[in-house]
């Protein structure tokens, strides 16, 4: 098998997804323009006629996000005529899909060099603003029991037994920690200004994080899902499944869940040949990929089965893995994700993650891949698995190993 | 012609047609062959002269309007006969199309109810003018037997007022309104005082309205308050079945969620294919086993109790015109409100004039409620009060024709307080004692006209509950009996007929049903999935729940005294159930007998909502696992196995009344169609049942184990008739 080599990993930074957010003035396409001339940048030998494919994860697919947004970026971006465009969608897990599905084309031998990421501007286009019939089609709705997220989220923290003490701690820390990485510059690396058409730079920090965020800061916010799931009927619908649960604990809300942002990501991956052609040096490889399931309804515990399963199929065992990033949907999928997995704390989300920093649906599993690699860098490691919670009850995770 | 035709013509001067719906072999218009095929003659007509045409009437010269399908060929459809009914269904959709899109204005004129398929007719004119006459319902009601309106109901009402309204005042709970009602609502369009006005602003319309369309057929038309493509609709759309789901607890009703599919996916395409999807829905719930059980139930088995079956034949009517009641508290004061609301006089007598008030008042709360919610009046709440005599004098029964006994369940004392009037009410009054346990002939013996004398079992509250059990004593007379089922009827209460032995037939079965869901809390299983399997099984409420209502300390007592009275006979005692052993745990280890205490299985706090007492899990463990779907089962069967031995013993004898006594006074699913077509419906018929009772009786004990009597049926390959 040929290996499929990550050249590099970048990302825009996260503007708030409000109207008031950075980036909400920028397309989503130019989001992605401006990392692929970051990609050229600092690849000037590399001959992008050998690109085969532009593959990008996108979870709202409609508007300024429809019809392909990827074969119109490398349009956009001046890409050659024969450079091919790919979105796709698989919910939250779709810019690490891209990454994987990038890596499979290359691994197969039949393609050699990929771009791979995914965009999501949720300022413009909302969350769940595409239909489907998962929710809106009333069999299938009733007949997978279907809930919105946070409602799935605060079943995990009933199950667990997670207060909401529990999961405002975890929000301080991940605020505490992406504050702490963005000041001693751990980011530099991957984090690429956006601009807008004078060149003139729109956003180049991460706007949704919090610094000095506290766990009694959170207390006093209203839980998010209460009322949903009281008078949507969602929280009978998840009682009717989970049937020795009284109730839900409704501890998910703003502050400890992901934040809604713009961004953008994306990844060069090729095989050693393109490498040694363009004289590009490859920063890691990925190991392996794997994608499982779980219950649609608690619908947020698929990352424990799906890294449990690249684990298998990489023969490697959970203590060779370095760091783990596991995206922080919501703070009791994170501690769930832990608490399946054995590990700790001090290995995992390293520099925060989505509580913090914001969670651009799309784009996120490309990003915290990125992330990983570089802190493999930072602390001198070998292995990091990647791993993300999403829709429909599906777990992804990737491995990479530092070069 | 002189063929056979259910709709006759008549056209006047104006070239008004008049559509006169009356079929010469029944006493109603009912979507028969014989509507199918004079529809399919009338429009073919009216398409042929329509140049002709100024307009149609259709009305009916029944007294209701038209009453709805045929139920009969409903009940027939298998699996393998969906193309036909889908065929049936859809020439019905057709003609009706025809008529809507004519050209010409078609008006509905509602002499009387139009319910089910006659409201669909309606829905297809252009305009629909009913007589406002009280006693006039309309709706479409399918639901309510597991059904969907097929003939274009959910299509054209939801594209008459929207999906959300739509669906909750008319589809999913299958409302049943008055003519303003339905006016009010969006289904009726103008109300008239008699026919003849009805008639004259038909024609008014027509005259005004030559070239009528329907909303859904004009240019830009649109559903009100938006479709799936509209994001406001749509948000909310994803709380849709979840609601549903919360509302129906996750029990087997597939109709409602149909009615929702039908609605929400219909919007997204026009009328016609909107009709189709409809279409195919009605065929999924005609050909549903849920839909037969409902109608069996619902329709047929209630039919022959409010007919008369269990009634003894040559006694005549009676009217109950002067009736005592004996104890005033919670049963009797329910008692004395649904008879005064009959018309009749009450004479509510108590040991105390200020109990007997107090048992008064509780109709004055009730009717209080009703003028709050703009349903009653105060001159008629007056009037109702004034017929409820409240006293503590006996002498007071003096020309009471009618007596019920609602006092402490005591056999001594009982027969006390009948003793103290029985020689004071009219000599042939009937003496019948609302008891929920105590055997009819014991009490019996308190009297000196045993004849006379019957058990009266209301359930709580009263006014809520619509059923009554009747308990027919060894010598209770015909006429005792058939007074007693006529009362039932005047206080609009439906009767069962059963024989005499302790706990009757309800209290005994639902004892099963309590017994079981308290033998799982013992077995260590958990008691949230109790009360979820109770719920998801169709149950109102769940086991612990319920024995918390009743109380542990009243459940102990009432299994020991059957005990007792079983020793005194010499009969062979039962053996322990595995309940009574917690009961006495919650009752004498742990002070928590239940509600009335505050403290059972639940905690009761002020301020909150109940909940589960958290040292459940340390006084019975509920880490125990066994397949949900025996939680659910186990109290299912117990007691249509209990149901069985009632039949076995003489006590039950009808399979309608075990029906419509378990769904209407113990809360049996109602989607089984009761406790006896539940065995008959259950997979693999008979056969089916037995296997899995003595795969239940297996794992969880010998109650499972299915009676002789039904073994031998399931072999005959019969079913419960």
């Amino acid at each position: 098998m040929t290996e499929a080599y990550i050249y590099d990993a970048i990302r825009t930074p996260r503007g708030r997804g409000k109207k008031d957010g950075s980036l909400h003035t920028v397309k989503p396409l130019d989001l992605v323009v401006g990392l692929i001339d970051e990609v050229k940048a600092r690849f000037p030998n590399m001959d992008t006629n050998r690109i085969d494919d532009l593959l990008l994860g996108v979870v709202t697919p409609v508007g300024d996000q429809g019809a392909c947004i990827a074969k119109t970026a490398a349009l956009a971006a001046g890409l050659p005529d024969t450079v091919a465009g790919y979105q796709l969608n698989r919910f939250c897990a779709s810019g690490l899909e891209a990454v994987n599905t990038g890596a499979q084309k290359v691994a197969s031998g039949w393609d050699d060099l990929i771009l791979a990421g995914g965009v999501e501007a949720m300022s413009r286009i909302p969350m769940g603003s595409d239909g489907g019939a998962w929710a809106m089609d009333p069999v299938t709705n009733y007949k997978t029991g279907f809930v919105p997220q946070g409602i799935g989220a605060d079943l995990i923290a009933t199950i667990e037994g997670f207060s909401r003490r529990d999961v405002d701690e975890f929000a301080a820390e991940s605020q505490a920690r992406a504050a702490t990485a963005w000041e001693k510059g751990y980011f530099g690396k991957s984090v690429v200004p956006v601009k807008d058409l004078n060149g003139l730079t729109v956003l180049d920090r991460d706007e949704h994080v919090r610094a000095g965020t506290t766990a009694d800061g959170l207390s006093g916010l209203n839980p998010s899902f209460a009322m949903m799931g009281e008078m949507g009927g969602f929280d009978a619908v998840a009682l009717q499944k989970y049937h020795w649960l009284e109730k839900i604990d409704h501890v998910h809300h703003a502050g400890n869940s992901s934040g809604i942002v713009d961004g953008a990501s994306l990844v060069v991956l090729g095989n050693e040949q393109v490498g040694k052609d363009y004289g590009m040096k490859a920063r890691g490889r990925i190991v392996c990929t794997a994608i499982s399931g779980a219950d649609p309804t608690i619908m947020l515990t698929g990352p424990g089965p799906a890294a449990k399963k690249a684990l298998a199929k990489a023969g490697l065992k959970t203590s060779d893995i370095d760091l783990w990033e596991i995206n922080e949907a919501f703070a009791a999928v994170a501690m769930r994700f832990m608490k399946d997995m054995d590990i700790t704390p001090d290995v995992t989300n390293v520099n925060g993650g989505s509580i913090a920093m914001g969670h651009p649906l799309g784009a996120t599993g490309a990003m915290i891949l990125g992330t990983a690699l570089d802190e493999l860098e930072r602390r001198d490691k070998k292995y990091a698995l990647c791993t993300l919670c999403v829709g429909g009850g599906m777990g992804i995770a990737t491995i990479i190993e530092r070069l | 012609m002189s063929e056979q035709t259910a709709i006759r013509w008549e056209q006047d001067a104006d070239n008004i047609v008049t559509l006169i719906l009356d079929d010469p072999n029944q006493s109603a218009n009912t979507m028969n062959e014989l509507y199918g095929k004079s529809m399919a003659a009338t429009v073919e007509r009216l398409e042929k002269e329509k140049d002709n045409i100024a307009g149609v009437i259709i009305t009916s010269a029944k007294k209701t309007f038209f009453a709805g399908g045929d139920l009969r060929d409903l009940l027939k459809a298998k699996k393998e006969d969906g193309q036909v009914f889908l065929d049936n269904v859809t020439e019905i959709k057709r003609q009706l199309r025809v008529l809507e899109t004519l050209g010409k204005p078609v008006v509905a004129a509602l002499n009387g109810t139009a319910l089910g398929g006659g409201l669909e007719i309606a829905l297809a004119c252009h305009h629909r003018v009913a007589i406002n006459d009280k006693s006039a319902q309309f709706g479409l009601p399918e639901v309510t037997l597991g059904l969907l309106p097929g003939g274009g109901g959910v299509t054209r009402v939801i594209r008459m007022l929207g999906i959300q309204d739509g669906l909750m005042k008319v589809l999913m709970q299958g409302q049943r309104m008055k003519a303003d009602k339905a006016q009010k609502t969006g289904l009726i369009d103008e109300l008239a005082a008699d026919r003849d006005e009805m008639l004259a602003k038909a024609r008014e319309w027509i005259k005004a309205n030559p070239k009528a369309q329907q909303p859904w057929d004009q240019k830009g038309y649109k559903i009100p308050g938006g479709d799936p493509k509209n994001p406001k609709f749509a948000m909310n759309l994803p709380a849709f079945p979840a609601n549903l789901k919360k509302q129906i607890k996750g029990a087997n009703y597939p109709a409602p969620l149909a009615i929702m599919s039908a609605a929400v996916e219909g919007a997204q395409v026009d009328f016609d294919n909107a009709s189709t999807i409809e279409g195919r829905y009605f065929v999924s719930l005609v050909t549903s086993q849920v839909a037969k059980n409902m109608i069996t139930a619902f329709f047929f088995n209630l039919q022959a109790i409010n007919a008369g079956a269990s009634r003894p034949k040559d006694v005549p009517k009676f009217r109950a015109e002067k009736v005592g009641i004996l104890g005033a508290g919670m049963m009797g004061a329910g008692i004395a409100y649904v008879t005064a609301r009959s018309g009749a006089q009450v004479v509510l007598k108590d040991i105390s004039q200020e109990n007997a008030e107090k048992g008064k008042d509780y109709s004055r709360k009730l009717l209080d409620k009703d003028i709050s919610r703009g349903k009653m009046t105060e001159e008629k709440k007056e009037q109702i009060l004034s017929l409820i005599h409240a006293t503590a004098d006996a002498k007071d029964l003096d020309g009471v024709d009618f007596v019920i006994e609602a006092v402490f369940e005591s056999t001594e004392l009982k027969h006390k307080v009948f003793q103290e009037i029985e020689d004071v009410v009219k000599p042939d009054a009937v003496l019948g004692s609302n008891t929920s346990s105590l055997p009819i002939t014991g009490l019996a013996k308190g009297v000196k006209k045993q004849d006379n004398f019957i058990g009266i079992h209301f359930f709580s509250p009263v006014d809520k509950m619509p059923l009554v059990e009747i308990i027919s004593g060894k010598d209770t007379s015909p006429e005792a009996l058939a007074k007693t089922y006529d009362y039932c009827q005047q206080i609009k209460k439906t009767p069962i007929v059963v024989n005499d032995a302790r706990g009757f037939f309800t209290t005994r079965v639902i004892g099963t049903f309590a017994n079981e869901g308290i033998a799982m809390l013992g077995e260590g299983i958990n008691a949230q999935s109790i009360e979820q399997a109770a719920m998801q099984a169709g149950y109102p409420v769940g086991t612990l729940n319920l024995i918390d209502e009743i109380n542990m300390e009243t459940a102990l007592k009432i299994g020991k005294a059957a005990r007792d009275d079983a020793k005194r006979e010499g009969l062979e005692l039962p053996p322990e159930h595995p309940s009574e052993a917690v009961m006495k745990k919650m009752v004498e280890e742990l002070d928590r007998p239940g509600k009335a205490q505050g403290k059972g299985f639940y905690e009761y706090p002020e301020n909150g909502k109940k909940h589960l007492w958290p040292g459940l899990q340390e006084a019975f463990g509920g880490d125990k696992e066994i397949p949900f779907e025996d939680i659910k089962e186990r109290m299912m069967f117990v007691e249509a196995i209990e149901a069985v031995k009632c039949f076995d013993e003489g006590v039950m004898e009808s399979v309608a009344d075990a029906n419509i006594g378990s769904i209407f006074g113990i809360g049996f699913p109602a989607w089984t169609g009761g406790v006896i077509q539940y065995i008959n419906q259950y997979e693999g018929g008979l056969r089916g049942f037995v296997a899995r009772a003595q795969e239940l009786a297996k794992s969880y004990g010998d109650r499972f184990n299915p009676p002789a009597s039904l073994v031998a049926k399931a072999e005959k390959d019969e079913i419960y008739k």
